[in-house]
């Protein structure tokens, strides 16, 4: 970097702010759709997990296989398959999620009283039912900090995608090293870390709308 | 199917050619250049971590400090951190280092401070009671209950330090990661794909370390069910 360059020169955030608003978009889309794919995917499983307890450890160790793997080498081996597309990015993002949800589902599963789920079953409750009309719902704050956390690891991994040229608003990072100028640089690392702790907020918030009955607070490690 | 296999076939090729075997472009220089970034901020990261995580856990001082840092630590984006950190400090390693430490920290400190102040008050109490000072309680029965939760913070940071260190190839660094990025600007996809495939292996085998050790020095009294990250 040259003498007497400041980290950020205002004037280019001005200049750039219709096109850091685009590259916002994308950013959110490829953060926040393996989420919703993740959840997708780990709420039948875990319940599955949660009814099937030989199946919970395998089941884990994949999924902390999978999350231990770089997420560069990971976006790597997708290439031969999907091409430098944004499902390069958002598959194994998608898989990264489940190590946080998976065990998450499982445990709030596990976090519904047992007089609870006997007084369903009493009252004529299914076993289809009683999953979703009232494990589920109990379950939902412990789900939720998974969400929170798997949420915040996703929108700010996504600029790795860069190097495959998907990677949002990691775009401005290696653009900022190409120029050997730092604003664009500080600028999406702000944004990015903007984009994680607000959709942090509103998680915390959703579960507050969501569980009205409960106030206590759950947090994930 | 058959695709998988070419895959694999191209992994086995650029394996077995000895020229991946030799020099400082060789996979044994690249592997230890990237264990030497990994261990040694971990290393920092973990003297780190464990002293203020164990004196705010327990202690109890400190705790809301502790759960802020760690929730704000995890939305840096890690990949944009260290190509700022090289922008700004040109590229030589320790600035890098300083960089994966402060990214390791966090997970480390945040499930110390949780493992031990997760500790049964009544279990504090007895240690007490039998006469341990507080240094004893802190050594004896603190740490040692605490342990699952401090290993699996060890185990994220390893996971973590590991990827952001392969992901600093890009500005320029060396390790693993130098096989993908620069297979990448080459188009030379059998680079890229046997690099990821070392990258692979390297974190299976930290996987592998931290299962072991958790089963060798957890107390069996202790065995906590599921791990997240």
């Amino acid at each position: 970097m040259s003498d007497g360059e400041p980290l950020v020169r205002w004037q280019w955030i001005g200049d750039h702010a219709g096109e850091l608003a685009d590259y916002t978009a994308v950013h959110l889309r490829l953060g926040l759709l393996p989420v919703l794919f993740g959840l997708i995917i780990s709420v039948p499983l875990g319940i599955l997990c949660h009814r099937l307890r030989w199946l919970y450890p395998p089941v884990l160790t994949v999924a902390n296989v999978l999350y231990s793997i770089p997420s560069l080498a990971l976006f790597m081996i997708f290439v031969r398959y999907t091409g430098l597309t944004e499902q390069t990015v958002m598959i194994p993002l998608t898989l990264y999620t489940l190590s946080v949800l998976v065990p998450n589902v499982v445990d709030g599963l596990a976090s519904v009283p047992e007089p609870v789920r006997l007084a369903a079953t009493a009252m004529g409750f299914g076993t289809v039912r009683r999953v979703v009309q009232v494990e589920l719902p109990i379950a939902v704050p412990v789900v939720i900090a998974g969400v929170r956390v798997a949420a915040v690891s996703s929108i700010s991994l996504v600029a790795v995608g860069q190097l495959i040229g998907q990677g949002g608003l990691g775009y401005y990072i290696t653009r900022g090293l190409q120029l050997d100028f730092p604003t664009p640089i500080v600028t999406a690392i702000v944004l990015i870390m903007l984009l994680a702790l607000t959709t942090d907020a509103l998680l915390v918030l959703a579960q507050r709308l969501l569980t009205p009955w409960s106030r206590s607070k759950v947090t994930a490690s | 199917m058959n695709d998988l296999l070419s895959q694999l076939r191209l992994v086995g090729d650029w394996l077995t050619s000895s020229k991946q075997w030799h020099g400082d472009e060789g996979i044994p220089h690249r592997l230890l250049e990237h264990l030497t970034y990994s261990g040694l901020s971990l290393l920092f990261a973990a003297l780190i971590g464990l002293t203020f995580g164990l004196l705010v856990g327990h202690t109890g001082r400190g705790a809301f400090a502790v759960a802020s840092v760690a929730n704000l630590a995890r939305a840096i984006p890690t990949f944009g951190l260290v190509v700022l950190v090289v922008t700004l400090a040109g590229l030589s390693t320790t600035p890098v280092l300083i960089a994966l430490v402060a990214l390791a920290v966090p997970p480390i400190l945040i499930n110390t401070f949780e493992g031990v102040r997760g500790v049964d008050p009544d279990t504090r109490d007895a240690a007490r009671g039998v006469g341990m000072t507080g240094w004893e309680v802190l050594v004896r029965v603190e740490v040692p209950m605490a342990l699952p939760l401090i290993l699996l913070g060890l185990r994220v940071a390893a996971i973590q330090v590991v990827a952001t260190a392969t992901v600093a190839a890009y500005p320029g660094l060396g390790g693993l990661g130098r096989f993908i990025v620069d297979g990448l600007s080459r188009n030379d996809y059998e680079l890229v794909i046997g690099g990821s495939t070392v990258v692979v292996v390297l974190a299976l085998v930290v996987q592998i370390v931290f299962t072991a050790l958790r089963r060798f020095i957890v107390s069996p009294g202790l065995r906590v069910s599921a791990a997240k990250p």
